[in-house]
């Protein structure tokens, strides 16, 4: 009978499967274009220098009376590998609207796989690229102090750190691309979403205690207390940084730990929601 | 049963009704066409069928599957092709193909194996390392019909699969598809507004306005319009359409330096009009009507006409 014949082909879809091919797919599609690398890792570094450059001397940290101790790029470092992430997310979300605009997205739609593998992978794909490239970034920026572009830095060193670090990269990076995802999936056009870029994420990265510590205004500190992301740099920055003066005036280690792995959690609960109803694909 | 079921569907966005009561089916190894106007309501039937909608109101199954219920059923069941490509233009045409066949469940060597026997089916295998952006758009049809073939669907569903298509790689379309119909035994049901198109299914819907006016094979059809068409080209139209009314008090139509006329016996017609006019015309054919013809007849607008409007 033909239809045993043919059911041997049709073997049952996996969620991760389905999932890692469209990972795999975003990572493909990021190397291919190299002006996207640039972008995503080029500027952050150059912020990083002129920034840290520019700043010194002007920066103090809050709480912590040795104005020696942390030079402004030091601060800024966890911040940077953040921006990185961000930025990459930020890719990785304008490409759902691309994919849906290109017309990619319904091949995909009339596939037999769960909506949540769809997520899945454009969260997996975009996380695992911001992780390696914001890693790099960790790995590289100790090492421009020896051409001059950087201070010495005292950083933590350790197996614990480093497994911190990544681990608090990898939730933001999944949080943020999440969420990036959640406005994608509503706009139809790439312009449409620079607006979101411009008046949500990067408010939401310069509110995260990133790229200063903000406590001089009431307002603002309680913006930067109630912004999830603030926690996510946060974390990233005790793992990296080994000075007690200024552990001492970060949230605490579980405090950063489950305010991140929430905020990532609630993201891609989110996305698998607004993927699942999705009524159609508009044409 | 059929292998797709339509039965009453309805459809609406909001106020607008897109399909109003549609009832059909679709015979197993069928190529069944749904001829209308853009606007008409047969993108939307092509997307409920292909679960992107939801089914509102009405039945709707393939392969005696629900569209909204079973819809994973479905989408293992049928293959589509989209009006605009569904490739990813920045990997090779290999790539595409293991990529789509994974989201089918497919993986390892029998992945491989069926991404080469698609490929050589569809004439793309020399291409497999080329970058999907580098291809004609033939190709890159071709490529995407290999895609759905990848899980060996019962259905092949095809959105205007001749748009953007020379006429030369539109011919090896068809060539390809009923090939695809004779060796695999698919049934496939294309949307198309070409009366070319259309003239080449086995059946055919016509639908217009969210509704099915007409079902039937090409030449039922064009049956109902009844009758031979005589197509004079000329010099002069105007004025010898003119004298044809009065001399033959018949229904004259002109289009574009064109004169048409439908007739019971065309052939009598025929000789009467080129013994008593000669001269008169470039050329004079006696045809069956087509099936703009039947459009025409049926809602009172030329195709292309119905799909300005709405």
């Amino acid at each position: 009978m033909s239809s045993d014949q043919n059911s041997s082909d049709v073997v049952q879809s996996s969620f991760w499967l389905a999932s890692w091919t469209l990972a795999v797919r975003e990572v493909v599609r990021f190397v291919r274009q190299r002006s996207r690398l640039i972008g995503a890792i080029g500027q952050p570094i150059v912020f990083w220098i002129l920034f840290g450059a520019g700043l010194h001397g002007a920066f103090q940290l809050p709480g912590v009376e040795d104005t020696q101790s942390l030079s402004f790029q030091e601060y800024f470092l966890p911040g940077i590998a953040v921006l990185i992430v961000l930025f990459t997310s930020i890719f990785s979300s304008i490409s759902v609207i691309q994919d849906r605009n290109e017309g990619f997205l319904q091949g995909v739609l009339v596939a037999p796989i769960p909506r949540s593998a769809i997520v899945m992978g454009k969260v997996l794909g975009g996380a695992i690229l911001a992780m390696i490239q914001a890693a790099l970034f960790l790995i590289v920026a100790p090492l421009l102090h020896w051409i001059g572009l950087a201070p010495a830095m005292n950083l933590a060193s350790s197996i614990s750190g480093m497994v911190g670090a990544t681990l608090f990269l990898a939730l933001i990076a999944i949080g943020l691309t999440g969420l990036g995802y959640l406005f994608a999936w509503k706009i139809n056009s790439v312009q449409g979403y620079h607006g979101v870029m411009s008046l949500v994420l990067l408010p939401m990265w310069l509110l995260s205690g990133a790229f200063f510590p903000g406590t001089g205004s009431v307002w603002m500190s309680w913006l930067i207390r109630l912004n999830p992301l603030t926690y996510g740099v946060a974390g990233l920055r005790r793992c990296l940084v080994t000075d007690p003066a200024v552990l001492q005036v970060l949230p605490p280690f579980w405090v950063c730990l489950s305010v991140t792995l929430l905020f990532a959690a609630v993201c891609l609960a989110a996305d698998v929601f607004i993927t699942r109803r999705d009524p159609a694909v508009a044409s | 049963m059929s292998i797709v079921h339509v039965d009453q569907l309805e459809h609406s966005y909001g106020e607008r009704h897109a399909l109003s009561g549609v009832s059909f089916d679709v015979e197993r190894g069928e190529v069944f066409g749904l001829l209308g106007p853009n606007g008409s309501g047969k993108s939307t039937l092509f997307r409920v069928l292909s679960t992107l909608l939801p089914r509102q109101k009405g039945i709707a199954t393939v392969n005696g599957f629900d569209v909204s219920e079973q819809s994973d059923d479905v989408r293992r069941s049928i293959g589509v092709t989209f009006q605009s490509p569904s490739l990813d233009l920045k990997l090779t045409v290999g790539e595409n193909l293991k990529h789509h066949g994974k989201l089918y469940g497919l993986s390892g060597k029998h992945l491989t194996e069926r991404c080469h026997e698609v490929m050589s089916r569809l004439g793309v295998a020399d291409r497999e390392r080329d970058y999907a952006e580098t291809l004609s758009g033939g190709l890159k049809r071709r490529v995407e019909i290999a895609k759905t073939l990848l899980h060996s669907p019962k259905v092949l569903l095809l959105d205007e699969p001749s748009t953007g298509l020379d006429p030369g790689a539109r011919h090896d379309l068809w060539a390809t598809l009923f090939e695809l119909r004779e060796e695999m035994n698919v049934t496939i049901l294309v949307t198309t507004h070409l009366m070319e198109e259309a003239d080449r299914c086995d059946r055919l819907g016509i639908i217009d306005l969210g509704e099915m006016i007409a079902l039937g094979t090409p030449n039922e059809l064009r049956s109902k319009v009844g009758g031979d068409s005589i197509t004079i080209l000329g010099e002069e139209i105007e004025s010898l359409a003119e004298e044809l009314r009065t001399k033959f008090s018949c229904d004259v139509q002109t289009l574009n330096e064109v004169i048409r006329i439908e007739h019971e016996s065309g052939h009598e017609l025929l000789a009467q009009i080129a013994t008593e006019y000669p001269g008169r015309f470039r050329s004079l054919t006696l045809g069956k009507p087509s099936l703009e013809d039947v459009f025409v007849k049926l809602t009172g607008r030329g195709l292309i006409e119905a799909g300005e409007v709405s």
